[in-house]
């Protein structure tokens, strides 16, 4: 043809990268394109996307390092012998943590090359639908045609820009994880997971931190949406598991300013940050000072500079996301979009990377399977865990009525707490079923150590259509957590105490 | 064989007729469990919310060592609960290297200290067997601590510790006294040696260990003790955990040795002699190997037996009362209502022959039962498909299938294996083993590629492996696990 690819993928994530190889394996001429434009704070990265260098894998990294610090006092009452005092260098951690991101920058680039995909480290721009062109950072442009173009350039961290002080002097995520100096005393502000995750594991690691909330954590993403209400992953409008998320980290050590809202940034001559906000609340200021102030206001998608006008490609206005269809076309028949750009989609490694090969067999391998969004699982890091499937318990009852679906669930203790003397109170599960006929599973919501190992089998068989009798013919596991998934047999609706006595 | 009998056969009758001392109609309880473990409790526990009058008989002999403890049976007091624990003080070891890595510092010299360990998990259980008593109280259940014995049609001796003798009679009886470790039969293993029953409250470190045996047990506690810093050889007979998928069982093996612990293979313990008195002393083990005349010797300071358990049918007069036992295995044969062949007499837990040896197994088909004698529920325990882990350095959960049993049922051409090493992400930043953690499923090509088989080597193997379980009971096929999206990061989503 006269176009120089099969395929081009701007945007080497999750996304576009299993997007991409799955087309090689065609036989395909592919190309992809990968640019990472500075953060504010001058942070940058190789291939990979957020989730390898400034998202899932340093953010579960750094959480580990903080379950570990817990590990060293559970260590104790188990009969170790450990020094006191205990402490954590932050740069250690942060080295080991970049050394194994730049190892899978690396392996990516070889993949790349041994599959034959051709990969420009160039900002891509549309100049018309089946060509891009860009520049690289030394200013060498470079012309790329393509029969098909995937969009996959993901999203990049929001600031509050009504806030003084917020570009210059805040950083966000994506600067985090790149920090060779700990960040001292922290104020992560407002709530979304990304900030209940990093406030967490700063926490464990033995730093200062306090969340700003404007209202209540995890809130529905309706409002700061990047998720639409159709689509909405399961643990939006979460209330009772935010809570319980939010009551550990409290007992755990972080501190909570809620209801509050920052009004500005001032840095002071010792070089600390002067935060000021509004205490909605007592209706009045308040003011004090932190080594670093952490963004994590949402997300926005990165469609600006793509100049995607001359492509013909439509957005959503509001949100600024490629609006697609369910073969993840947008408005112009040969160009696609995975990922987090994506309208209505769930932000998540696992589906972008689901989606892209589906959609690289549709167009190259003689398959019609569209991607299933339903039931999708995911897990929040936080320092006590939370996985969930399916359908929130508030969701099931806006689609079902509450008199048509039981609630079952459980307080439980993990065997591992019991000689490490620690509280938990906040480990809870709960399966949201449907009340009629075979009983079927809408949701299942578990908190507790290991969430995401633990949903992850359920997810399948929730996929697999499971209803409540099944889930309770399946003989447990002992002794672990998701045993109780099993056991499950108190209801909301009764009132009884859902506290698991003994086996 | 064991056919399922009609309640409505007349016992007292059939007993005049024989000849035999007739049976009092009125009982002194609807029912009496014999055994307060998993399985007995459960059941107990079951009954009584059916108001039905019932006791339950729980007795430990001590070991050997003259070692005992408290209600609650094998699974609390000398199985998976101090099990898992101490597991679990062996991973917190490795989690103190780990951490350096992640940034955590600490003096290099760290020390695992036994008796703060012991202690813990000792007042742990203390709390469990508590909690039994309190719940048995509150549910108006009899209990006694003192040993069962069969002496005619539905009356049972019942001898406590002190050696006085009661009898109480029932309408039905659940046997439910589960197992004790076996021990070798050779010079010196009940004077010297140890078994699980001693370890999980041993008064003293084990020193450097030699562990017998080649099950899940001896694993399990060769796995604890090197982990936590011991010196730990196991002695094989043959295979390691036989009944297990092979290949998974290997790779167990290899990973242990890799990491500490060694291997004495294809030798059994011939004597056990006492070099030196102490807490813990000295012992010279001499071993013979199975495939030639090599003898071999070697010191150790504790010598732990693990290889097998025997069934506590034998001395509890089921002869009177005509129960039929396997007479080489001790296990009870049953119906698949857990009914012996004697109609008012029934069964749980591992007694059972030919049925899992497995906590949640013995307490869901008690639970089970009660509920079909006294709830008029008809479900009987589904013994298909239960998962189980081992909780090896390495864990292994599985469901279903070994590939080989897979091969052996379907023929190798009507199966297919899916399998893949993954590394932790955990593992990453430590430099941990990146080839070790291994997954695979075994599906059935013919019935639509449906998974019969689920295998995960790796970290919190349990937790992985449940949902699985659930997925496989509801009909799992390999499309199904293809399309369902996976959580990231996590071992699981592999």
């Amino acid at each position: 043809g006269k176009n120089e690819y099969d395929l081009l993928v701007i945007g080497g994530g999750s996304g576009g990268l299993a997007c991409a190889k799955e087309a090689a394996q065609f036989g395909r001429k592919v190309a992809v394109l990968d640019y990472v434009e500075p953060s504010p704070q001058g942070t940058a990265w190789g291939i990979g996307g957020t989730c390898v260098n400034v998202g899932c894998i340093p953010k579960k990294l750094m959480h580990q390092a903080a379950l570990l610090g817990s590990a060293l006092k559970d260590a104790q009452h188990y009969g170790w012998n450990i020094s006191q005092p205990v402490h954590h260098t932050w740069s250690v951690m942060a080295q080991g943590v970049q050394n194994y991101v730049k190892s899978l920058n690396w392996g990516h680039r070889v993949q790349l090359q041994e599959k034959k995909v051709k990969y420009f480290n160039i900002k891509g721009s549309f100049s018309d639908p089946h060509t891009v062109r860009g520049l690289t950072k030394a200013g060498k442009e470079t012309v790329v045609t393509a029969d098909n173009i995937v969009i996959a350039t993901g999203g990049r961290p929001k600031y509050p820009m009504h806030v003084a002080g917020a570009l210059e002097y805040g950083i966000t995520s994506d600067d985090l994880f790149w920090l060779k100096e700990s960040p001292g005393k922290t104020l992560p502000s407002f709530i979304l997971y990304v900030s209940l995750e990093c406030a967490g594991f700063l926490t464990g690691i033995g730093l200062d931190t306090t969340v700003m909330v404007r209202s209540i954590p995890l809130r529905g993403f309706d409002q700061a949406s990047h998720v639409s209400k159709k689509k909405q992953i399961c643990f939006t409008i979460q209330q009772q598991m935010a809570s319980l998320v939010t009551e550990h980290m409290e007992s755990y050590g972080t501190k909570f300013l809620k209801r509050c809202f920052p009004t500005k940034v001032e840095k002071l001559k010792s070089g600390r940050l002067q935060v000021t906000w509004k205490n909605a609340d007592l209706d009045i200021e308040e003011t004090d000072s932190f080594n670093t102030v952490m963004w994590a206001v949402g997300r926005a998608p990165d469609t600006k500079t793509l100049n995607l006008e001359a492509a013909g490609v439509k957005t959503n206005s509001e949100t600024g996301k490629i609006i697609v269809d369910a073969s993840e076309a947008t408005s112009v028949p040969h160009i696609y979009a995975v990922g987090d750009i994506t309208e209505g989609r769930p932000e998540l490694t696992p589906t972008a990377i689901a989606a892209g090969k589906l959609l690289a067999q549709r167009l190259f391998g003689q398959s019609s399977e569209l991607m299933d969004y339903d039931n999708v699982p995911t897990t929040v890091f936080t320092p006590l865990e939370y996985g969930c499937v399916g359908l929130s318990e508030e969701a099931a009852v806006q689609r079902h009525g509450s008199d048509n679906i039981e609630v079952y669930h459980a307080y439980y203790k993990p065997l591992e707490f019991t000689v490490a003397e620690r509280d938990a109170t906040q480990c809870y599960m709960k399966m949201v079923c449907l009340r009629e006929r075979e009983q079927r599973i809408l949701g299942l919501h578990f908190i507790g150590p290991n969430a995401g190992e633990v949903i992850q089998g359920f997810a399948l068989g929730i996929k697999c259509g499971a209803t409540y009798p099944q889930m309770m013919k399946t003989v447990g596991i002992h002794p672990t957590c998701a045993e109780e998934v099993t056991k499950l047999h108190i209801t909301k609706r009764s009132g009884l105490d859902a506290t698991v006595t003994g086996c | 064989s064991v056919q399922a009998h009609k309640e409505e056969d007349n016992p007292r009758e059939t007993m005049e007729a024989n000849g035999l001392t007739p049976v009092p109609d009125s009982y002194d309880y609807d029912l009496i469990v014999i055994g307060g473990g998993s399985g007995g409790l459960a059941a107990a526990k079951e009954a009584a919310k059916y108001e039905k009058k019932v006791m339950v008989l729980d007795f430990v002999t001590p070991t050997p060592q003259g070692n005992s403890w408290g209600l609650g049976g094998t699974c609390v007091n000398v199985g998976c609960i101090p099990k898992k624990l101490m597991h679990q003080a062996a991973l917190l070891g490795q989690a103190l290297q780990d951490s350096r890595k992640f940034g955590w510092q600490f003096t290099e010299e760290v020390k695992h200290n036994w008796m703060t360990m012991t202690e813990s998990v000792q007042n742990y259980i203390g709390s469990l067997n508590w909690g039994y008593r309190v719940a048995l109280r509150d549910k108006k259940v009899m209990y006694e601590n003192a040993y069962g014995e069969f002496v005619g049609p539905h009356t049972i001796k019942a001898i406590n510790k002190k050696g006085v003798e009661k009898l109480y009679t029932a309408e039905r009886f659940i046997i439910a006294t589960g197992e004790r470790p076996r021990y070798l039969g050779i010079p010196g293993d009940k004077e010297y040696c140890i078994s699980s029953d001693d370890l999980f409250s041993l008064p003293y470190c084990p020193g450097r260990t030699l562990v017998v045996g080649a099950s899940y047990v001896a694993l399990e506690c060769a796995g604890f003790l090197a982990g936590l810093g011991l010196d730990v050889t196991v002695m094989v007979r043959s295979i390691l955990l036989r009944g297990f998928d092979q290949d998974m069982a290997n790779r167990i093996g290899e990973y242990m040795k890799e990491h500490g612990v060694n291997f004495i293979r294809e030798f059994v313990p011939i004597k056990v002699e006492q070099v030196e008195e102490g807490t813990p002393g000295t012992l010279k083990v001499t071993a013979k190997s199975t495939t030639g005349d090599q003898i071999i010797e070697g010191e150790y300071n504790t010598v732990l037996l693990a290889i097998g358990r025997d069934p506590c049918t034998r001395k509890i007069g089921l002869d009177k009362i005509g129960v039929n036992i396997n007479e080489k295995t001790g296990k009870i044969p049953v119906n698949d209502e857990e009914q012996t062949n004697v109609p008012y007499v029934y069964a749980v837990g591992d007694i059972l022959q030919d049925k899992l040896e497995l906590t949640p197994v013995a307490i869901q088909a008690g639970r089970l039962l009660v509920q079909r004698l006294y709830a008029g529920a008809t479900t009987k325990c589904d013994y298909v498909n239960v998962p189980t882990t081992v909780f090896t350095p390495l864990e292994y959960g599985a469901c279903g299938y070994s590939e080989e049993t897979a091969v052996e049922k379907f023929g190798e051409e009507n199966i297919e294996v899916y399998h893949s090493n993954f590394w932790p992400l955990e593992w990453t930043v430590p430099s941990r083993d990146n080839n070790k953690c291994y997954a695979k499923i075994i599906c059935n090509i013919q019935d639509n590629e449906r998974v019969i088989g689920f295998h995960v080597l790796g970290p919190n193997a349990g937790e992985v492996t449940q949902g699985f379980a659930a997925a496989i009971k509801c009909g799992l096929t390999k499309q199904q696990l293809d399309s369902t999206i996976g959580i990231h990061p996590v071992c699981a989503e592999v």
